[in-house]
């Protein structure tokens, strides 16, 4: 019976990747905004990886700008905001609010880190 | 040579081929063109332009007279020997409150601090602090059309709004204005546009560009001679998108950095060594026959150079 049991815990450690490779879906990134900050503003991310960013918005519209790819979004509030990204450079890149939203507007910044995968 | 010329600092802005010295009526040595704009009686002048001058900021580090600068700037003007046919503000004229009564109360100070100018033809542009969270409702209560064109001595001035939208863009509605506007007007008209942040792409790491700002530049490079005039970048700086040239102009509250020189985008904290360092405004010799000259005013201590 124990021999049994260890061959049934093989298979599943054998096939899981498998089973994970197979059903890849993008890992989803939640990134909220308030005034005036990104959460997290900072995000790393693999070269070449899809991943989908998810936006939501506790207070007012803010804007995502990401220029160094073209990205760009309005949040709005009470939405979500979803756009599909697979940065195809590695590097650190800055990205901010573009809907002006107050006194710290010019403040609200963040980075994502993209790393040769 | 008129000496005068050696002691200011100022920019031939547009090349005038097969052009000949004279000596104008503002007693500037220019370079004339060889031809008139059609059919208007073209005559030179100059008007003033102030930005970013953010009434209502409060920030010692950065500038710890907030309260005093714009009237200095307003003695600066008042005090020029040949005054200006009118001044324009493009932008950023209050800074910005999510209170509403205080934004209407800062633009109302503001207003009366301004009316002590000695020139009463005064052209407003909305910044982003002032129109951007309220979709310029009280810009217009105080300042009028947040968008507009007029005339003045063979140039057709354009006021356009790039703020009001707090997504930064002109809109499908001001672009259709914009197109009526032109089309009235002969290819060789001269134009001058004035708006707050920079039409063409500027700096978009640090959102120092319109949206749409590309597809108001498609509709002006129809004409031979365009100027844009703007704010919002807190220095001078000079640009050129095909035969259109781009200037920015000095705040009057703080500067900020040279774009993409730092990593962030923070204002030049103050100088106590050099107060008012990098803050002023200009003088824009205007002759119609394609020629440009601006004569940056600093502020130093309450005076100017």
């Amino acid at each position: 019976m124990k021999a049994y049991w260890h061959k049934c815990l093989l298979c599943l450690l054998l096939l899981t990747p498998l089973a994970a490779t197979a059903n890849a879906e993008p890992t989803v990134i939640v990134i909220k905004a308030s005034k005036f900050l990104f959460q997290p503003a900072k995000i790393e991310l693999k070269k070449g990886q899809t991943v989908i960013l998810e936006f939501t918005s506790s207070d007012r519209l803010h804007g995502f700008s990401l220029p160094d790819f073209a990205l760009q979004a309005d949040i709005e509030p009470g939405k979500t905001t979803r756009i599909s990204f697979t940065p195809d450079k590695a590097g650190t890149f800055v990205f901010r609010c573009s809907v002006f939203c107050g006194d710290g507007h010019e403040d609200m910044a963040g980075e994502i880190v993209v790393k040769d995968s | 040579m008129n000496p005068l010329i050696d002691r200011r600092k100022f920019l031939q802005l547009a090349s005038l081929g097969g052009g000949a010295a004279f000596m104008s009526g503002l007693g500037f040595e220019v370079l004339a063109a060889d031809r008139l704009s059609a059919g208007v009686a073209a005559e030179d002048f100059y008007f003033v332009q102030l930005s970013d001058t953010h009434w209502g900021f409060k920030g010692p580090d950065k500038n710890p007279d907030a309260a005093g600068t714009l009237q200095k700037a307003v003695a600066a003007v008042n005090a020029l020997d040949k005054q200006p046919d009118f001044v324009v503000f493009t932008g950023d004229l209050t800074h910005t409150t999510d209170d509403a009564q205080e934004r209407r109360r800062r633009m109302s100070e503001f207003k009366a601090i301004v009316s002590e100018l000695k020139v009463k033809q005064i052209k407003f542009i909305p910044g982003e602090h002032d129109a951007s969270l309220d979709k310029g409702e009280a810009y217009q209560a105080y300042f009028g059309d947040l968008h507009y064109s007029f005339n003045h001595k063979g140039i057709h001035f354009i006021a356009l709004d790039n703020v009001s939208d707090p997504a930064a863009q002109l809109g499908l509605a001001q672009l259709d204005w914009l197109k009526a506007d032109l089309q009235a007007l002969a290819a060789n008209t001269p134009i001058v546009v004035l708006t707050h942040r920079p039409l063409f792409d500027l700096y978009a790491k640090w959102d120092w560009t319109t949206r749409d700002g590309q597809q108001a530049i498609d509709l002006l490079m129809a004409f031979e001679n365009v100027a844009v005039f703007y704010g919002h970048i807190h220095q001078e700086h000079h640009h050129v998108t095909g035969h259109i040239v781009h200037h920015a102009a000095k705040s009057l509250i703080f500067p900020l950095p040279a774009p993409g020189s730092v990593p962030k985008r923070a204002p030049i904290p103050w100088n106590p060594a050099k107060p008012y360092n990098g803050l002023g405004f200009r003088n824009i010799e205007a002759y119609p026959w394609k020629n440009y000259r601006l004569d940056e005013k600093a502020i130093i201590s309450g005076e100017t150079l």
